[in-house]
């Protein structure tokens, strides 16, 4: 219990420090106030914005304020859109979350069993083509990935949709493109490429990490206790694999978002990235804060979501003995 | 007395860079119903790989490429994996070195002896419950029924050691492989395992090949000792023989050195130079270019197994020829 309430407090103060990186962002970089009110603003005007702004408080008010603003979701109006980006977040976010997950999803449901399967049969020709194929899977850029999957299955084949996000269903202010066909067949293409390089990378970690557990004493152990071998590849050894498998598809989390802008640019797909992307060319600083805030939200929530998974597979994370392995 | 184990030039390669290195060779020795053979040697002579060969768990790089294992009169190393496996940890158990790491860190020291219990013997969940419960018992483990649920990690080397030998006493094994089983440990505690060990043993005849480097060990508990040397078997006889009068110069030198035997990868400190390794086989007796006493036949002819007594000894000194000539 006092793990998880460490981590907790671990988890505050890395999102304090964020908030604080985009404030400081927010703050300085440009004139809040002439982005605001314009050049042709007289220096009156100027200084009754600065002063309904705050801007001459001091610093740590200033940010106290930041972080009250942003707690209640309040991150200003974007200069680019003239809209609250807290709005303009809300829309796209669903579809960046839902595209990352689902990569992901399929990034992991495959590659770990895939990895496991090649690590017991590693003379099998099947084993050795996975292998090839991932290296493979490693090195290709991600846009490539996405334009070639667009060239074969949209115009060659014409079985699925090269952009958009299809339909979808907005539930209680959540917009989701996994409760209509369109929606589904429309994910396929961007998931898989942004899923390809976090699969090879799974499959080649889960079965290293099986070979060296295959080594382990334990696992010599069981075999002199004449256990079967389904109980000492699953029972045993997968279990012990998870662990550091764990952690990796925690941290590789980051690179799919960051991949995401990618992959979003190449399908047209309405997310968060298409919205950084245009944010980033018009200096639309309101928006590029509130974006930091929310993928170092994520990656808190992500961390301690693997932190929980390590509770639950590791006895000795349970009891705090600390011999947790990071990646 | 037909043995319980009986090994029969056996003969073990590793395949290293496509070459086959001889890592056992022709090595021969039994192992009578509750004995306790010592198998001592310096690091890197064959003790592990012999006894891994008994097991039936050598792996690649190394195969048997020779000789025959029979347990109880039934030859083991032909039978097929399913054969073995039902064999090991039934009637072959297995204690290796290393209590921090023999164990899986994830799983509850009762469920790993369940888990064992429940693969050879014919329980249900509550009677291999119970039987767990009264082997940690027997092992010396307080309160055992709620350390069942204990991790590893949460008992001390010596304790995890106990839980070993529970794990390798749970189905009652006629032999028992201890690969020094006490190195890893604090030397307070070693005695206390080794004790345990033999108790256990001659509580229910149990046979033990016990491998270590320890002389004082085998003074202590051995019934007969085995001395290896190269891959080789040099003398084999009854420990207090052994001690009281070697006739192998590798093994006199060995006798001279006892305190320091347990300093892995030291040189002996009464037979300079080193063992040869497998990729560089001696002719003759591999023992001849550290030997003080060697003749010139020793260089190039490998020396037989001659008995003295209630030893077999592999050293030309032993010729009865010789002997009678002289
Ligand atoms: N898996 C392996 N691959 C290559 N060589 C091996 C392997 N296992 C054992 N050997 C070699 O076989 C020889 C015998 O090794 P073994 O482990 O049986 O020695 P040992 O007598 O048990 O030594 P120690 O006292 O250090 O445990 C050594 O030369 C070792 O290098
Ligand atoms: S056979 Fe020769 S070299 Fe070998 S131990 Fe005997 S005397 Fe020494
Ligand atoms: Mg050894």
């Amino acid at each position: 219990m006092s793990f998880v309430l460490g981590r907790l407090g671990q988890t505050v103060l890395v999102l304090l420090v964020a908030a604080f990186v985009s404030f400081a962002l927010f703050r300085y970089v440009g004139d809040p106030v002439n982005n605001m009110v314009g050049q042709s603003a007289s220096l009156a005007d100027r200084e009754a914005m600065r002063a309904a702004l705050g801007l001459d408080d001091a610093f740590i008010l200033q940010f106290a304020r930041f972080v009250g603003n942003a707690l209640t979701g309040d991150f200003g109006m974007s200069y680019r859109f003239g809209q609250p980006v807290a709005t303009l977040i809300a829309e796209r976010f669903p579809a960046t979350l839902e595209l990352a997950l689902i990569s992901m999803l399929i990034a992991t449901g495959l590659g770990v069993p895939l990895g496991v399967w090649t690590a017991l049969h590693r003379d099998h020709w099947a084993a050795q083509a996975l292998m090839a194929a991932s290296l493979i899977g490693v090195a290709l850029p991600t846009f490539l990935i996405g334009i070639a999957l667009i060239l074969f299955f949209s115009v060659w084949l014409g079985w699925l949709p090269s952009f958009g996000r299809g339909q979808v269903v907005a539930i209680g202010g959540w917009s989701t493109g996994l409760l209509t066909t369109s929606g589904l067949r429309a994910l396929v293409l961007p998931a898989v490429t942004l899923g390809v390089f976090q699969l090879a990378l799974i499959l080649r970690l889960a079965r290293a990490e099986m070979l060296e557990v295959m080594r382990a004493d334990f696992i010599r152990f069981a075999r002199a206790r004449g256990l079967k071998p389904r109980a000492i590849q699953y029972r045993h050894a997968l279990r012990n694999t998870l662990v550091p498998v764990v952690t990796m598809i925690g941290l590789q989390f980051g690179n799919v978002f960051a991949f995401s802008i990618i992959v979003e640019t190449v399908f047209q797909w309405p997310g968060l990235g298409l919205l950084v992307i245009q944010a980033i060319q018009f200096a639309d600083v309101p928006l590029l804060a509130a974006y930091l805030v929310l993928i170092a939200l994520c990656f808190a929530v992500i961390n301690l979501a693997v932190d929980l998974a390590y509770v639950a597979i590791d006895p000795r994370v349970r009891s705090g003995a600390g011999v947790r392995r990071t990646a | 007395m037909s043995a319980l184990l009986s090994v029969q030039g056996l003969r073990v390669e590793i395949a290293r860079r496509g070459r086959a290195m001889t890592a056992i060779d022709d090595v021969s020795f039994e192992i009578a119903a509750g004995e306790i053979l010592g198998v001592v040697g310096e690091s890197g002579a064959g003790k592990s790989v012999t006894g891994t060969a008994v097991l039936g768990l050598l792996e690649r790089p190394a195969r048997q490429a020779g000789g025959r294992i029979l347990f109880d009169g039934r030859r083991i190393d032909t039978l097929d994996e399913d054969a073995m496996r039902a064999l090991r940890g039934k009637e072959i158990a297995a204690v290796f070195q290393d209590p921090l790491t023999s164990l899986d860190p994830l799983m509850t020291i009762g469920d790993q002896l369940t888990e064992t219990i429940r693969t050879h013997l014919d329980l249900n969940p509550a009677e291999a419950v119970e039987r767990a419960a009264r082997l940690l018992a027997e092992v010396g483990i307080p309160a055992p029924r709620e350390r069942l649920a204990s991790y590893p990690h949460e008992m001390s080397g010596g304790m995890r050691q106990r839980v070993v030998l529970a794990l390798a006493f749970s189905c009652e094994p006629r032999l028992i492989i201890a690969d020094e089983p006490t190195t890893a440990l604090d030397v307070s505690i070693q005695a206390q395992i080794l004790d345990l060990l033999r108790a256990m043993c001659r509580e229910r005849g149990t046979a033990v090949m016990l491998v270590t480097h320890d002389m004082g060990v085998i003074a202590e508990v051995a019934d007969r000792v085995a001395v290896m040397y190269a891959g080789r078997l040099v003398e084999v006889g009854p420990t207090a023989s052994l001690l009281a009068a070697a006739a192998h110069p590798y093994t006199r030198g060995l006798m001279a050195s006892i305190p320091d035997l347990h300093r892995r990868d030291v040189e002996l400190a009464q037979i300079p130079g080193s063992m040869p390794r497998p990729d560089a086989p001696v002719p003759g007796c591999a023992f001849h270019p550290r030997c003080p006493r060697a003749l010139v036949r020793c260089a190039s002819e490998r020396p037989p197994t001659f008995t003295v007594g209630a030893s077999e000894v592999a050293c030309w000194l032993a010729d009865p020829v010789a002997r009678s000539a002289a």
